[in-house]
């Protein structure tokens, strides 16, 4: 008898999932959105690299980065990636009191990071340094506000899902659900990887001019 | 003649792979939070001036691996999400490499 039940759950996972590619076709949409939003941080970057050292006033990047607190929200980030596979590896168990547990981890984490980074730019502000200052604040505004926002919209779906969990609308049955989240969640982190690195570390020359 | 999907097929086993345990997924988490903290800690260190650039490129380019391998399970999951990400990042870094060279962005 069981394993009849167990044939038909089987059939039923199958056909949820009788697509020509046999995979989720949601799953396949994902990735290619994030292959696209690689095209539109590659150009924010770019754009940045571009002019970070062309300012001809202050203030310039070493004049405002305080590198030990960015890095405390880079670890901040990181921790919100390892919170989010755990919330996926829960519900893919069956646990969803646990999982709901490190789903508002992780958008505790994320709020977090936002957080540091709007205090980050008031400080910023203060010292003198707007959007349209100079090239330079014009480019890195954008580029982190942009990343910025994609934390606060993957903050939302977050918050979504635990408050499906809380109704009782988010089962083990709906764990692609929580991959998806996590997949964007985690490629707000790799961009996060790339800015810390770009932006932040890698050091450069002031006002050099084009 | 109707045909049912069968359950058998390894595309849909594919769909559903082996995803990393709770301790690996801890296990990369501190490795990335050391990667990180070697990145700073070079940034600090006079005597790697030289050597800084290509060692935060080397850090930056193990901890994206190690996301998108483990985290976002690539290493685990079927081939096609992989080709459909490298697409837009292949994309995206020869493009815009081509645009800072255009524009001498390194030659200083």
């Amino acid at each position: 008898m069981a394993t009849v039940e167990h044939a038909d759950e089987r059939r039923l996972v199958a056909e949820e999932h009788a697509t020509s590619t046999g995979l989720p076709n949601t799953k396949l949409a994902i990735w290619l959105f994030l292959a696209s939003d690689c095209l539109l941080f590659g150009a924010l970057i770019s754009t940045y690299v571009l002019y970070r050292g062309a300012s001809t006033t202050g203030p310039y990047p070493n004049d405002v980065f305080d590198i030990p607190y960015t890095s405390v929200s880079s670890f901040v980030l990181l921790a919100s990636s390892l919170t989010m596979v755990l919330a996926l590896a829960a519900i893919q168990r069956g646990d969803v009191g646990r999982s709901r547990i490190w789903l508002l981890a992780t958008a505790l984490l994320g709020t977090t990071f936002v957080g540091g980074q709007v205090y980050e730019f008031t400080v910023f502000h203060d010292e003198g340094l707007t959007l349209t200052t100079n090239v330079f604040g014009t480019s890195f505004y954008v580029l982190t506000g942009f990343h910025g926002t994609h934390v606060g919209i993957g903050i939302l779906m977050l918050l979504t899902l635990v408050s499906l969990s809380l109704g009782g609308r988010l089962g083990p049955e709906r764990a692609e659900t929580v991959e998806l989240v996590g997949l964007y969640w985690h490629f707000v982190d790799i961009v996060w990887i790339v800015i810390f690195t770009v932006v932040y570390l890698i050091p450069t020359g002031n006002g050099a001019g084009p | 003649m109707a045909t049912e999907p069968s359950v058998e097929r390894p595309e849909q086993i594919a769909a559903h792979p082996r995803h990393p345990s709770t301790r690996e997924y801890v296990r990369i988490a501190i490795v990335l939070g050391v990667v990180t903290a070697a990145e700073v800690a070079i940034y600090y260190l006079e005597a790697l001036e030289s050597w800084l650039i290509p060692l935060l490129f080397l850090f930056s380019l193990i901890k994206f691996s190690l996301v998108v391998l483990w985290f976002m399970h690539l290493k685990f999951d079927s081939r096609t999400y992989s080709r459909f990400f490298l697409m837009g990042l292949a994309g995206a870094v020869t493009l815009y490499l081509v645009v800072l060279l255009t524009f001498r962005t390194f030659a200083s």
